[in-house]
């Protein structure tokens, strides 16, 4: 199991990466942060907690709150359980921060990177989402 | 079709040098900088089109345009002069110059 968090900023939506494997969240991770840079709020996880692969709801709620933004924030997920635990997760956050959660259906590592391009731009949870499932529309 | 007393219309059009083409970084680094104009901004491989929006990263990257190409830029707007002018020294610079102001 693994999180990490990067700098404190809100004032763009988060992006919150979901993968079984910790080496591809973390790839991803610095895709975003290399190629998009540091205005978004970015956490991932990945990993079940014995060091296996696997996805953990623990671990995605705390990337949720590293993440956050009053703005909302998108999750991007690899396959299976990674979606189910995220939907999970979401489930245990405060109401008021649920409705601004949304799962992206889109590829992770691309669909990280194309959110997180939208969201430095200052687009909202919507225009965010859109972008990153704009990609391949017909997944 | 009625326009906004305070729109102005800009073109402009360079030649892409950078060896790769728009690959995924310079087609992020045109989005971001794009995206700091109010004006609405397209880009186009020829001046008469067909011209996608280039405050769209999907969009732009699926251009995919090669080295060696001119890219057009219209922008319409109270900046849109700005914005043309901003995203042409963009790519003149090779994608060198910092997105950060």
């Amino acid at each position: 199991m693994n999180v990490e968090v990067g700098p404190l900023v809100n004032k763009n939506v988060g992006i919150v990466i979901v993968s079984h494997s910790p080496d591809v969240a973390k790839g991803a991770a610095d895709m975003v942060r290399q190629m998009v840079g540091k205005e978004v709020p970015l956490a991932w996880c990945g990993g079940d907690p014995d060091g296996g692969l696997g996805t953990s709801v623990d671990a995605i709620e705390t990337a949720l709150h590293a993440a956050w933004s009053e703005r909302g924030v998108v999750v991007l997920v690899d396959m299976g359980g990674a979606e189910s635990n995220s939907e999970m997760a979401i489930e245990r956050l405060p109401e008021k921060k649920r409705a601004k959660v949304v799962v992206c259906n889109a590829p992770i590592v691309e669909g990280s990177v194309i959110a997180a391009t939208e969201s430095s731009g200052g687009s909202g949870l919507d225009k965010v989402r859109l972008a990153a499932e704009e990609l391949y529309p017909r997944m | 079709m009625s326009q906004d007393e305070c729109a102005s219309q800009a073109l402009g059009s360079t030649m892409l040098t950078h060896e790769r083409g728009f690959h995924a970084r310079p087609s992020i680094m045109l989005t971001q900088l794009a995206k700091r104009f109010s004006a609405k901004v397209w880009i186009g491989l020829s001046d008469c089109g067909p011209w996608t929006d280039a405050k769209s990263i999907a969009r732009v990257m699926a251009l995919k345009a090669p080295q060696h190409t001119t890219v057009f830029f219209a922008a319409e707007g109270s900046d849109a002069a700005d914005a043309v002018g901003a995203l042409v020294k963009l790519i003149d610079s090779d994608f060198s110059s910092s997105i950060e102001s």
